[in-house]
């Protein structure tokens, strides 16, 4: 008897069925246009320096849904190795799952071959990705990292650009972070000045565009080992409500109740004597 | 480097000829953020807004109070496109003076609300980008709230929140105020100093949450000794 519904394995790449099914919903009758839903992009500033001994990355901490604060604690410096972070600015999900991606292949390569990654691999591997899906995943990349060549800054688009650097700002907050870091940035400079220059550029951000703000996170990555400060610095604005808004049990009104009992049948039971550490 | 706008919606670069004229949109509005509230109580009314002027992801002024004071016993709050707020103040204080000049004496908060509404109506077909809220206090004395919409139509209230983040407060607002959806609770009336802190903590929820909303919250409370103005510090961020 054949089956009235056959299991399709997962194609791999997007699905574009409902491509057809949401255009005429966009753009159909003139009383029925139904806007497709937004995806939660992070409206960011993120920074990365290159200073003596490594590289320091630093990021806002501040998720907006439109103009909506959806995560005031987001954690926009993801893990890729031991010894490369990556920041990500533009749509939330995607820069998310494009570093989860990039960690698993990098972690089955270090298995592999017994090496650990280099900052260039990842970036090749990035960059060939996105620009294989022409731009639709739409990640803005900062991968700062430490290897056995050197300390590397590289930037890469969502269209599959790639770019090396000593210092780089991106997100909605870069222009105002790019005038801080243009202004202050020095060959070899030491761990405290470069931590205080990313600081204030992700201030400059913050203060400047409404797409960041809330606390800073910053990550330094040298050859001894990774730093991962969260938060280094926090928000100053921490004004509290004066009133306490509590409701007392009882304030919502219950108009009815069903309680509807469980039939359960006892089929079988058995006690299983749980080792303590008192015997 | 080859960029993004070379290629069309099909992902094939887009040809390069002469495709007819083309239409270039030009919107005459912008979108300039801003939250106002006005509360109205027994012998009080409160009119309170934001003071941060954006547009886009950039601010413009954190400096911009979105309440203008019209005569001693009434106050409006503007929110939406900063230069249709201004133009529209300046007209309201001109017929305010010509009704003083002919009539010898200050307009009333509801005939202001009324002239208000005919004032937005005129302008059906190309309307003012304004979302008003008026607070006062009427002839007798007690507190007034006018809210309208940016062609005209209006109602009187006890307390409304208009702007980008009203839909974040007037739920709270119905609640606390209004005593909605809540049981087993008493029914206090409101007085200025529960009033004024209530507007301060909602305000300070609204910066959290609403990127449009924040630097500082102006409030001007009209009680019958006068109109007076305090200033409270939002998240700059």
């Amino acid at each position: 008897m054949a089956l009235s519904c056959v299991l399709e394995p997962a194609l791999s790449g997007f699905n574009f069925e409902n491509s057809t099914r949401n255009n005429v919903l966009e753009n159909g009758s003139e009383e029925g246009k139904i806007k497709a839903p937004k995806p939660m992009k992070t409206g960011t500033t993120i920074a990365g320096v290159v200073y003596k001994d490594g590289v320091v990355l630093g990021a806002d901490t501040r998720a907006t849904s439109d103009e909506v604060v959806a995560d005031k604690m987001c954690a926009k410096i993801h893990y890729i190795a031991p010894n490369i972070y990556c920041c990500g600015a533009g749509t939330a999900a995607d820069t998310e799952k494009t570093t989860d991606m990039l960690s698993s292949n990098l972690t089955i390569f270090s298995l592999n071959s017994g090496r650990n990654p280099r900052v260039v691999m990842a970036v090749n591997i990035l960059q060939d990705m996105l620009f294989r899906y022409r731009g639709m995943i739409g990640a803005n990349l900062i991968l700062g990292g430490v290897d056995c060549t050197g300390s590397h800054l590289y930037t890469v688009g969502p269209y599959g650009s790639m770019d090396k650097v000593p210092y780089l700002a991106m997100g909605s907050g870069n222009l105002a972070a790019m005038g801080i870091l243009e202004d202050r940035f020095k060959v070899n400079m030491d761990l405290e000045e470069a931590k205080a220059l990313v600081s204030d550029a992700i201030h400059a951000g913050i203060m400047s565009d409404l797409g960041s703000g809330n606390n800073i996170d910053l990550c330094v990555i040298t050859k001894e080992g990774v730093d991962y400060i969260r938060p280094h610095r926090e928000s100053p604005y921490n004004y509290k409500r004066q009133a306490k808004y509590k409701y007392k049990p009882g304030t919502t009104p219950v108009l009815s109740k069903t309680v509807t009992q469980l039939e359960l049948e006892l089929v079988h039971e058995t006690v299983q004597k749980m080792e303590t550490g008192s015997s | 480097m080859i960029s993004s706008q070379a290629y069309g919606d099909n992902g094939k670069m887009k040809e390069y000829h002469y495709s007819g004229p083309v239409e270039h949109k030009f919107s005459p509005y912008a979108f300039n953020g801003g939250t106002v509230l006005a509360v109205a109580g027994e012998d009080f009314a409160l009119v309170a807004s934001d003071t941060r002027l954006s547009e886009g992801y950039s601010i413009h002024s954190r400096d911009s109070p979105k309440c203008y004071k019209l005569t001693d016993t009434t106050v409006i709050g503007c929110s939406g496109f900063h230069g249709d707020c201004l133009t529209l103040t300046k007209i309201i204080e001109a017929r305010l003076k010509m009704y003083k000049h002919s009539n010898n004496k200050s307009m009333t908060s509801g005939a202001i609300a009324a002239m208000l509404s005919t004032i937005l109506y005129g302008r059906r077909f190309f309307p003012y980008y304004v979302y008003n809220i008026i607070g006062g206090l009427d002839e007798e004395g007690r507190g007034a709230v006018y809210s309208f919409d940016p062609v005209g139509s209006y109602q009187r209230d006890s307390y409304k929140a208009g702007g980008s983040a009203s839909a974040m407060l007037q739920p709270l607002l119905d609640n606390q105020i209004g005593f909605k959806n809540m049981e087993n609770v008493e029914q206090l009336p409101l007085t200025l100093e529960k009033a004024v802190q209530l507007v301060k903590d909602v305000f300070i929820s609204a910066a959290e949450r609403d990127v449009y909303t924040g630097d500082a919250l102006k409030i001007c409370i009209i009680t019958k000794e006068g109109i007076r103005e305090e200033l409270v510090p939002l998240r700059k961020d």
